[in-house]
């Protein structure tokens, strides 16, 4: 008998190994023209994968003090072997992860997976999907530039639109009445400790329900399948599709090393408490289309502030499209038309209000 | 790979293009192993030389004031840096001056000057080197390394040996 075999039937006597396997081995995916869309959700857990072995190399050197943050970056970029590509894969990484969330996010919304039973699957995903953006909004602060800072500023002072907790909001979030190095700890803080907690949660809840539940035929091809059941195909998940999904992570490695050697993530300028901000202060992609809107907004829309009909417009935006599943009840499984509708004008506007922001500049 | 492709014997042919197609398999399988192992080793290198920390080079001058002539009174110490590195200048109770690196050659406490004794010791583990450093009794293996001191004017420099 072989040292592996001893290995697997040591862990097979005590922990059941080979029944825990068994859903590997019994596990499909099925094959239908829509099936790259599989891929995403695995590519988002693999680019979290990339961040969190990045994040914590970086985490050797980072100091997250207002006077050490950038110099330590600084010298994480010039001075440390390899620094430049482990920081600018963690800066790429985290922008290709969350474009690969939010396209997971949208296939998953117009193949209609999020129906019955699986929405709490869709549930967790939207808490993923937010607490991904903060994992972008608190990282983007920690290399303490000018921009960082000036973001952090506008970010934060959103927050304090809220009615009633607006207030505590900002305070909690910065530390204190102002953005300063009480603000950096504690985004360092939220980075490095709350979120990834919280993202291993919910990730291993996602992951429980997505198992639970096998993966979801699209209705028109289910409808298909369901008049010639001879044309339901399906492949294994381990090891065919699981090969399949490897070849892919490789690509967005190669992509990541390539953007990180040829496009190194920049450094700016030390952030200055007390230096007017510099022009061209936006925050990362993702947030532009709510940042385009809110310069769309007037000053005032009737008796209210423009800020606050923005803030709460997309809060509440937010909570109807995580809720939709809820909605979309349909008897025969279709999904219904309007939630559809809603899908491509909540695609449109995203795409648009960005590209608008970008072109506008 | 197989001679014996004349033989009309159907089973034959089989067993060659089965032989071919486990080689070819075998072939494929070594091939993605070696390319998975080769590219993990790219992986893993840059994350090995990044773990490794860049040499600090900011080792300071070579020479140091360590005190004002009166400032230490005979038969006391007092640790001042030296090379990025904690030393032990001392006025020994017959006016004499040492230097002696603080480093104890044990485990790298810090030591002291102990009036008491006469001595130097360290307190981690019970550690005692003479005024000069030589290394007298407790787990200390190596004397503290000695620097030289030179008096100037109002200052005590103290400098590495010259000879070493």
């Amino acid at each position: 008998m072989s040292a592996t075999t001893n290995i697997r039937n040591w862990l097979d006597e005590r922990f059941g190994w080979d029944e825990l396997m068994s859903f590997l081995r019994h596990k499909t995916v099925p094959i239908h023209r829509f099936s790259y869309f599989y891929f995403l959700g695995g590519m988002t857990l693999f680019l979290f994968g990339i961040q969190v072995v990045t994040g914590i190399l970086l985490l050797m050197y980072y100091r997250p003090t207002p006077n050490g943050a950038f110099e330590s970056v600084q010298y994480i970029m010039t001075r440390v072997r390899f620094g430049w590509l482990i920081r600018s894969i963690h800066s790429w990484g985290a922008n290709v992860m969350i474009l690969t969330a939010i396209a997971h996010m949208f296939s998953v919304f117009f193949l209609k997976s999020y129906r019955k039973p699986r929405e709490l699957t869709w549930l967790s995903g939207m808490i993923l999907l937010f607490l991904v953006l903060g994992f972008g909004f608190s990282g983007y602060l920690l290399p303490w530039n000018m921009l960082s800072l000036f973001a952090t500023k506008v970010g934060t002072n959103m927050t304090a639109q809220v009615p009633f907790v607006g207030h505590w909001i900002l305070v909690f979030l910065r530390g204190g009445e102002d953005v300063t190095g009480a603000t950096l700890t504690r985004f360092f803080g939220i980075h490095v400790a709350i979120l990834p907690g919280l993202a291993t949660l919910f990730i291993g809840l996602h992951l429980v329900l997505v198992q639970r539940f096998g993966m979801s035929v699209p209705p028109s091809v289910e409808a298909e399948v369901k008049a010639h059941p001879e044309k339901a195909r399906e492949l294994r998940f381990f090891p065919n599709f699981f090969l399949r999904e490897l070849m892919a992570w490789y690509v967005a490695l190669a992509v990541l090393g390539s953007l990180a050697a040829f496009k190194p993530w920049e450094l700016g300028q030390k952030a200055d408490l007390f230096a007017s901000a510099p022009a061209g202060i936006r925050p990362e992609w993702y947030f532009m289309f709510m940042f385009q809107t809110l310069r769309f907004l007037p000053a005032n829309v009737g008796p209210f502030a423009g800020d606050l009909i923005g803030v709460l417009g997309f809060g509440l935006a937010a909570v109807i499209w995580t809720c939709l599943p809820f909605f979309d009840n349909d008897k025969h499984g279709r999904g219904k038309r309007w939630i559809t509708g809603v899908g491509v004008f909540a695609l449109a506007y995203f795409v648009g209000m960005t590209l608008y922001a970008y072109l506008a500049g | 790979m197989n001679i014996d492709t004349q033989g009309s014997n159907q089973q034959q042919n089989l067993g060659s293009t089965e032989a071919a197609r486990s080689s070819r398999r075998h072939f494929l399988e070594i091939f993605l192993g070696t390319s998975i192992v080769a590219s993990l080793v790219s992986f893993l290198y840059p994350v090995l030389r990044y773990l490794v920390p860049p040499k600090q080079t900011e080792l300071g001058p070579d020479l140091v004031i360590a005190a004002k002539v009166g400032e230490l009174r005979p038969n006391s110490g007092k640790i001042f840096p030296f090379a990025g590195r904690p030393a032990l200048l001392i006025l020994s109770a017959d006016g004499k001056y040492h230097a002696v690196s603080a480093v104890c050659t044990h485990l790298g406490c810090t030591v002291q000057y102990r009036p008491d004794l006469h001595e130097i010791w360290c307190p981690c583990h019970n550690g005692v080197y003479s005024i000069e450093g030589a290394n007298i009794s407790g787990p200390p293996p190596r004397p503290l390394q000695a620097f030289d001191v030179i008096v100037k004017s109002d200052d005590v420099y103290v400098q590495r040996p010259q000879n070493s």
